[in-house]
């Protein structure tokens, strides 16, 4: 793997399906009653956070707590950033402090980027969630809880996505969600469909690997998955759609739309949802929605991908009898 | 003065001459002129042009002296090979008074390296609510011609109306930022494949085109001038050849890096290449070409603009916007026009000082290299290679896209009425 983790586009095929293999592993200590390794213990991680995301922060946190690595977490809000320092200067200083690796959530497309790229730091940079740009982990989260769903826990190990049919609804024009999980989807083998509005399908998405139709139920019977953007209400402001109601008719997931999908196929949400806007809540609150799931699963997933960029080259195997020797280590 | 005789340069590319300079101006075009006490620069293989003239720069001062000054700027001007430039209006305060567009152009009399005609605001502070004072910045000692809010665009179409009529009292030229203002909300870059990966928001195409559509029909309409700046687009450079054929009176001009440079680069997040009007597609390069080359465009010209170190050494969403480029434009045409074969020497000449002077309606400027003219001159060695270094830039700003990239083409020589600002590629 490379030393960052910046879109889902610096993930191969192998190492996509090693960071899902390494969060299996993960996923197991969070069944033990001590759900801690010492693997990064001595390391610093910083959550350094530009826009508010409590979700995404905690979710990194806990991670990189149950690998032992110290946590700092920088917030922009009241801190020199409010002051008009730069990321420049703010990276300047975590170098001097020591950091391993840096998790940058912010408002600007290319930030963490440029941080990787412009020399200020040494350490890890681990996007978070960038501007309109991209969500790598939240792409892994969910290609992880697709697998475990369509594929199996155990039997899913060292497989991937191919020949699976994902449908991607809603913003996809301002989704950094979407954006990853197309890139992760396609080099995991998955054909992807995404459903929106044209006002809300960005002008060059022909370059995209993926299938574009402003159809969802013409799309929903052919999907295993089905990934439910939110949508923020300011949109209709901007007319990018007329109203809440329309756009809830048109593209929202209700009970009859779901009845529509084949039996397996599952409905997912990155969180926070709009209940009655893209999905219902008869929807929301069914078995078939992973929405829960995806929040356990994200934090087995950045914990792989911390360990994997911070605890060396080892193979998915490797890791594997590591941690069964920590394991070995903490029942002694 | 002293006399200088320049000794075998091929004037606008063609046979080699000699040409002696008496004072200010010309005075011999032949195939041998004895120097007698005359100093004599050996010209052989190098090209001699008209000094060079740019529609526009921006020198920054008044108000961001630490990105620019008007030495400094006309400085990097002449080691470029420019005798003129356009300073334009967006400075602090904004050049709309009188006032402040007699100070740029004092400011340009006294660094002595390069003519510095100010432009004018066209509306108050660039706000584009209520025209600015045209006729008293024409009248000022300044003498202004070409008024723009060059940064913003005067989208109120009455206002732009007005401000084309207006202007016809004294030949002046209107000279537009063609940007829908609603349609670039957010934007970052070229609105296509390449944003549509990076996330980043999309400045389109038609924001251009439909400005450009709207003031060549308004310019028709009111039988007045307007320039349009930096053209980007294959669609602008289409509705320039539709309003020329009209007999319209519009006239349009490109950047060197819009000749060059594509929004792929974008993928690096590097603001260097963060530009209004943005990187466009390889497409579009190749119909900004042609079109310089059959004089749809009809000039180059720099949109030299200048920012300090730490409005680029940042993230892509906070960096300022723009890109320093009269110390580089000679070479960049040089590699996009000339050794494209889309452009010969006279061409060039044509396209970077005739042209332009015209536009600006300057005197002494963009003449002919014969006997009696102003002697405002360049020499160029077009068989020069290196690598863009820019701690050898005279500006005060280091923002090129260039660095480290080999160009090719040198300034060795520039001349103006008849006093030498940049000696053997040194700034004297």
């Amino acid at each position: 793997m490379k030393h960052h983790l910046i879109s889902a586009a610096d993930l191969t095929r192998d190492d996509a399906v090693l960071i899902l293999d390494t969060a299996e592993e993960m996923a197991r200590v969070a069944d033990r009653p001590i759900k801690k390794l010492p693997t990064l213990r001595g390391r610093t991680v910083v959550n350094l956070f530009y826009e508010d995301s409590t979700r995404t922060r905690i979710s990194f946190e806990a991670a990189a707590k149950r690998l032992s690595a110290d946590v700092i977490n920088f917030s922009a809000k009241g801190s020199s950033v409010s002051k008009g320092e730069s990321l420049k200067d703010t990276a300047l200083t975590l170098e001097a402090m020591g950091a391993d690796a840096v998790v940058i959530r912010h408002h600007a497309s290319g930030a963490p980027y440029r941080l990787a790229n412009s020399g200020w730091i040494d350490g890890s940079v681990v996007n978070a969630g960038d501007g309109t740009h991209e969500h790598p982990t939240q792409a892994l989260l969910d290609a992880f809880t697709v697998r475990r769903r369509l594929v199996g826990r155990d039997a899913g190990m060292g497989r991937d996505l191919a020949g699976r049919r994902i449908t991607i609804v809603g913003d996809v024009l301002h989704s950094r969600v979407a954006r990853s999980n197309v890139l992760l989807l396609n080099t995991l083998g998955a054909q992807v469909t995404v459903v929106a509005p044209p006002t809300l399908v960005p002008i060059g998405v022909e370059s995209w690997p993926c299938e574009v139709s402003y159809d969802l139920d013409a799309v929903l019977p052919k999907s295993d998955a089905v990934m439910m953007l939110r949508v923020q209400r300011e949109r209709m402001n901007a007319a990018f759609f007329p109203t809440e109601r329309e756009y809830a008719r048109r593209y929202g997931l209700n009970g009859d739309r779901m009845a529509r999908m084949p039996e397996h196929a599952v409905v997912m949400h990155p969180g926070p949802m709009n209940r009655g806007m893209e999905i219902t809540a008869e929807v929301a609150d069914s078995d078939r929605c992973t929405a829960v799931e995806q929040v356990a699963n994200g934090v087995s997933i950045r914990m792989a991908v911390l360990y994997l960029l911070l605890g060396g080259n080892e193979s998915a195997a490797a890791h594997t009898s590591r941690t069964d020797a920590v394991r070995t280590e903490e029942t002694e | 003065m002293s006399k200088i005789l320049i000794r075998g340069a091929g004037i606008l590319g063609g046979r080699p001459q000699d040409v002696l300079i008496d004072g200010g101006t010309i005075a011999e075009v032949a195939d041998t002129i004895e120097p007698g006490d005359a100093a004599v620069v050996e010209a052989a293989g190098q090209i001699l042009l008209p000094g060079l003239v740019d529609l526009h720069t921006h020198l920054r001062e008044p108000g961001r002296e630490d990105s620019e000054t008007v030495l400094t700027g006309t400085r990097a001007a002449a080691a470029g090979g420019y005798t003129a430039v356009h300073a334009m209006a967006n400075t602090f305060p904004v050049a709309d008074t009188a006032g402040v567009v007699e100070q740029v152009y004092r400011l340009g009399k006294e660094s002595g390296y390069c003519d510095v005609q100010p432009v004018g605001a066209v509306t108050v502070g660039l706000a584009g609510k209520q025209l600015a004072e045209l006729g008293a910045m024409h009248d000022s000692a300044a003498g202004v011609k070409v008024f723009s809010d060059d940064g913003k665009c005067v989208d109120d179409t009455v206002i732009m109306r007005r401000a084309l009529e207006y202007v016809k009292a004294f030949d002046g030229v209107i000279a537009q930022h063609a940007q829908e203002p609603r349609l670039t909300e957010g934007a970052q870059m070229n609105e296509g494949i390449v944003s549509a990966e990076l996330g980043l928001g999309g400045w389109p195409a038609v924001a251009e085109e439909s400005i450009i559509a709207r003031d060549v029909l308004l310019a028709a309409h009111v039988g007045s001038r307007v320039h349009i700046c930096h053209l980007s687009t294959a669609g602008s450079v289409e509705i320039v050849r539709w309003a020329k054929s009209k007999g319209w009176n519009v006239t349009a001009e490109v950047t060197p890096h819009h000749l060059l440079l594509t929004d792929e680069l974008v993928r690096t997040y590097d603001p260097v290449y963060k530009v209004n009007p943005p990187l466009r597609t390889a497409t579009d390069v190749m119909a900004l070409r042609e079109a310089l080359a059959d004089g749809t465009i009809d000039c180059v010209a720099t949109d030299h603009a200048p920012h300090p170190h730490e409005d680029k050494d940042c993230e892509w969403g906070a960096a300022a916007m723009g890109m320093v480029g009269l110390e580089t434009a000679l070479s960049v045409v040089q590699e996009t026009m000339v050794e494209t074969g889309l452009l010969d020497w006279a061409g060039v000449a044509d396209r970077m000082s005739f042209r332009p002077a015209r536009i600006g309606r300057l005197e002494g400027h963009g003449r002919p290299v014969s006997p009696g003219e102003p002697a405002n001159l360049v020499l160029v060695d077009p068989a020069y290679r290196g690598a863009v270094d820019p701690a050898d830039f005279a500006s005060r700003s280091r923002n090129t896209p260039y660095k480290g990239r080999e160009l090719p083409g040198r300034v060795t020589h520039t001349f103006l009425r008849g006093r030498a600002t940049v000696v053997d590629g040194k700034l004297t």
